[in-house]
């Protein structure tokens, strides 16, 4: 069926509403990521079966919504049940039949399966009173959660296309610019770019043709925001395309989907479809004259294909490896023509912007970062997941309010934003608030938005180390400062790690750092030296350490520590003999154990089956 | 036209024309590895980093790749200013940790005055810097026998599946410009050995001396239309050849005029 006009549009819009909200009660399964991996699938199945068994009145499977993700992952499987917004963690499969029985039928809420504050004690029912809710403003994630993850007509019946109408008859190409200008939004996948800017750039140039392209390539270990948007909400991606594909003139579009993501194809491509069949996408979208489709490409399974000019190789078949420019690709980007590339999120937000006007945007965060902005939550926080903040908002509030604080109660060390390349900041700049500009100057990044908080536990040199190890392997190979500055970079922190580390080296360490952030071709290499120099910014204390004292003092660096048993705690239970791999440990029951240091290769083993915290690292 | 500025020196340049381009006419020594004026720039060893700026940048200034950076009316650049050549150091030292065998860094890298690696040497490292060269200049030829394998520090130059490469014709051209000298190929009698694959050279039917692979000509016959007994002789005897055909058509000339 296709849509010819907007009136069609909003008659099915109609139509789905009153399909959307047909049953007076609706339960949302979490399929994302984490909570599959919970055994949410599992969960559904078996929802399914019982509501099928129990033929309940005014209830059928149709109220039953496979939804992107949550967000909570920390307490997956998740399970809501609307309206009443009633949130169930880590459900299993014997508990579904007494969600039907209790929740359903008799709308009595199951105490066990409520999230429990940790701060207060307290189980809270509904999921927007939970503070990692009740913090967010979700624009970009507006709809993950709220509708099956692959339906059209769920979509339309939530206001999708609505902006796609407006701007196809209400509004010419230059208003579209105009009000995504206005809105302030910039780029959403890691410079922060004003896509206002770039868009009107690639609008005005004589080439032809212009194509957008949208970066699905999500890279950065740990972060899962562009990955939730397209599986759990492919339409407001395509949507946010086709505004910007008429804004700029462009009637092709590439989304490019990172290579570990076959669930975003799929859905994706499953929206495309849809679309079509709409008439949503092709020709004559809408009864205008606007013409446009969309491919799906698959990723080169690389880092750096993240990156603009490899990202357009790749797509252009070659091999996705950085080119050397100074002409940018809004002018000469995929097959040398004007290209608007764009990340998800940034797309995803295009539609709500166009919604409700460029002012209305502008007016949440701060002022030269509008908007809100997803991060994944990560590392040492106790509820790790998937969020969505004003811009400005502050670290602490992110970690501690949102975050629910560090587990076990640790002391916070540092926050690593940004990326692999982006930076590692202390806690005294804890609160700072979250935008593009006040980041950068503290030394790190927004990056595409990852969130790794971390404990006491951490030491910073190994922290760098690892994330120079990551950069090492993922440089493409192609220029000198960062194939060889970042792999001698890495040799030196390793050296400082093991104790063979001078003071002399960190000057070396600086100044390679300063040639490889000028001289590198691509942002990866200019980029590459923010582990380290991000962290010898704020922790040259803890790399002196390890230099002139030779010590680890997180107790990490394995050349620089030794266990010990702590004769005061030890009870001679005989754990930590039975753990250790290299017999290292000697001792009767009962007795205080020894470790015998020459044959321990300080694995922690026994550090971690201690019961009774009697091993010391010293 | 436009006008530029290097070192202090007013230049004129075409419009589109790269910086470097520039920069060797005016015969300024620039280092350049990874260039070729055959090949399209690439931008891989950054040791034609200059300094650039505007008189409207407000003393901001910028580093930029020579040999892939079009001249603009305007530009004021730096090709030796101390930070440049700091750069540069850094480039070269790192270079010559990865290669310090080789003849032609050690050389490069004592120019800029640095005579001993302040890195870690890397283990069992041939001399090549990836500049790819070889492989963009094979590329350019048609044949892309070789290429870059893998990515990072591990990457290296090899044919595919690192055995003798089908492609090859045995022109030589990767072994040519190669600006370390890394790849090594043998001509014994009529066999050739490049890249562990032997070919067999023709003997110039005029003097003997051998001329270029068969394979070579066959695709050079076949790719640009030259017949193919082209290649029986050499490019001298080739010349003796015309010279003669011209002498008799000098010759005949006269005579018909006569
Ligand atoms: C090494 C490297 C990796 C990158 N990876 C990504 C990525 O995975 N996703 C992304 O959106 N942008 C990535 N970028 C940024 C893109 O080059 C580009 O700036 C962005 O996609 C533009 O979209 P935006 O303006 O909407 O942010 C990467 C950049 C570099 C240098
Ligand atoms: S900076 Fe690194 S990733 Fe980028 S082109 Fe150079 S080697 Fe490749
Ligand atoms: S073999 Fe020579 S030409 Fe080829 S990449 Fe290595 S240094 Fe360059
Ligand atoms: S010659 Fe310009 S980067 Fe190598």
């Amino acid at each position: 069926m296709r849509i010819e006009t907007p009136q069609q549009l909003t008659r099915l819009r109609k139509d789905c509403l009153a399909r959307f909200n047909r049953h007076p009660q609706k339960i949302h399964v979490c399929c994302g990521p984490g909570c599959l991996a919970n055994g949410a699938q599992k969960v559904s199945d078996e929802l399914k079966k019982v509501i099928k068994k129990k033929r309940l009145k005014g209830f059928s499977v149709d109220a039953l919504k496979e939804t992107g993700c949550h967000g909570f992952c920390e307490q997956g499987p998740l399970v809501v049940v609307e309206p009443a917004g009633t949130f169930y963690t880590r459900v299993k499969v014997k508990d579904v039949e007494e969600i039907i029985d209790k929740t359903i039928r008799r709308k009595e809420v199951l105490e066990r399966l409520l999230f429990t504050d940790p701060q207060t004690g307290e189980k809270i029912e509904n999921y927007r009173d939970i503070p990692f809710y009740a913090r967010q403003q979700r624009i970009a994630l507006r709809n993950i959660g709220q509708i099956s993850q692959c339906d059209i007509d769920e979509y339309i019946a939530v206001d999708g296309y609505q902006a796609l109408a407006k701007a196809l008859k209400k509004m010419s190409p230059q208003d579209v610019i105009d009000e995504v200008t206005t809105s302030g939004l910039r780029g959403r996948g890691g410079a922060g770019f004003p896509a206002g800017r770039k868009w009107s750039t690639c609008a005005r140039a004589d080439d032809s043709p212009h194509y957008v392209i949208c970066n699905g390539d999500e890279g950065d270990p740990g972060a899962f925001m562009d990955r939730a948007i397209m599986e759990g909400d492919p339409h407001s991606v395509i949507e946010g395309m086709i505004i910007a594909a008429y804004a700029v003139g462009a009637h092709e579009g590439y989304i490019y989907v990172r290579e570990e993501y076959p669930l975003a194809v799929v859905n994706l491509q499953k929206a495309i479809e849809q679309a079509h069949e709409y008439g949503l996408l092709g020709d004559g979208i809408l009864s205008s004259d606007f013409s446009f489709d969309v491919h799906v490409s698959r990723g080169g399974g690389a880092f750096v294909c993240g990156e603009s000019s490899a990202l357009m190789k790749s797509i252009a078949g070659e091999v996705g490896e950085p080119r050397a420019k100074y002409v940018r690709s809004v002018l000469k980007g995929l097959h040398d023509k004007p290209t608007v590339l764009n990340n998800v999120e940034s797309y995803a937000n295009v539609p709500v912007i166009i919604d409700k006007g460029g002012k209305w945007f502008s007016a949440i965060g701060t002022k030269k970062s509008t908007g809100a902005k997803a991060f994944s939550l990560v590392g040492k926080v106790r509820n790790t997941g998937l969020i969505e903040v004003p811009m400005g908002t502050t670290l602490r509030e992110i970690i501690y309010d949102i975050g629910g604080g560090i587990q076990n109660d640790r002391p916070f060390k540092a926050v690593q934003t940004g990326g692999p390349s982006g930076g590692c900041l202390p806690e005294s700049k804890l609160d700072l608030p979250v935008d593009f500009d006040t980041l950068t100057e503290a030394g790190s990044m927004m990056g595409s938005g990852g969130m790794i908080v971390l404990d006491d536990h951490t030491c910073v040199v190994d922290l760098a180390k690892y994330f120079l190890a990551f950069l090492v392997d993922e440089s493409c190979g192609k220029c000198v400062p960062c194939r060889e500055g970042l792999y001698q970079l890495y040799g030196l922190a390793v050296a400082i790690s093991e104790g063979r580390g001078t003071e002399a080296d960190l000057d070396k360490m600086e100044k390679l750092s300063d040639t490889i952030v000028i001289s590198s071709l691509c942002g990866l290499g200019k980029s590459g030296p923010n582990p380290f120099l991000s962290t010898i910014r704020y922790f040259r204390d803890e790399y002196l350490a390890h230099i002139r004292d030779k010590k680890c003092p997180a107790g990490v660096c394995r050349e620089l520590i030794r266990y010990e048993v702590d004769p005061q705690k030890c009870d001679g239970c005989m754990a930590c003999i039975t753990a250790c791999a290299q017999n290292a440990i000697t001792g009767k029951k009962k007795e205080v154990h020894t470790i015998d240091q020459d044959a321990c290769d300080k694995c922690g083993a026994c550090l971690a089956v201690c019961k009774r915290d009697a091993i010391l690292v010293l | 036209m436009v006008s530029l500025t290097i070192n202090g020196r007013v230049v004129q340049a075409n419009k589109g024309e790269m910086l470097l381009s520039v920069t060797r006419r005016e015969g300024i020594d620039i280092p350049a590895l990874c260039h070729h004026d055959a090949v399209e720039p690439f931008g891989a060893c950054r040791l034609c980093m200059v300094e650039i700026t505007k008189a409207e940048w407000d003393g901001w200034t910028n580093y930029v790749a020579a040999c892939l950076y079009p001249v603009e009316d305007g530009l004021i650049v730096q090709t030796h200013s101390s930070k440049v050549n700091e750069l540069r150091r850094t480039v070269l030292d790192l270079l010559l940790a990865r290669c310090p065998n080789s003849p032609e860094i050690r050389q490069l890298a004592a120019e800029y005055g640095v005579t001993q690696t302040a890195y870690e040497e890397i283990p069992d490292a041939d001399n090549c810097i990836l500049c790819g060269l070889c492989t963009r200049v094979c590329e350019r030829l048609g044949f892309k026998a070789i290429s870059t394998v893998g990515r990072g520090h591990d990457k290296v130059v090899a044919p595919p599946l690192k055995e003798a490469p089908p492609d090859c014709v045995g022109c030589l051209s990767c072994a040519q410009v190669c600006p370390t000298n890394v790849i090594q190929y043998e001509d014994e009698g009529n066999k050739r050995t490049i890249w562990n694959k032997s070919f067999e050279l023709i003997a110039c039917k005029e003097c003997g001396k051998q001329t270029i692979t068969r394979d070579f000509a066959e695709a050079l016959s076949s790719q640009r239309n030259i017949p193919e007994d082209y290649f029986e002789l050499c490019d001298e005897c080739h010349r003796r050849e015309l010279s003669v055909k011209m002498g008799s058509i000098v010759s005949w000339s006269r005579e018909a005029a006569s």
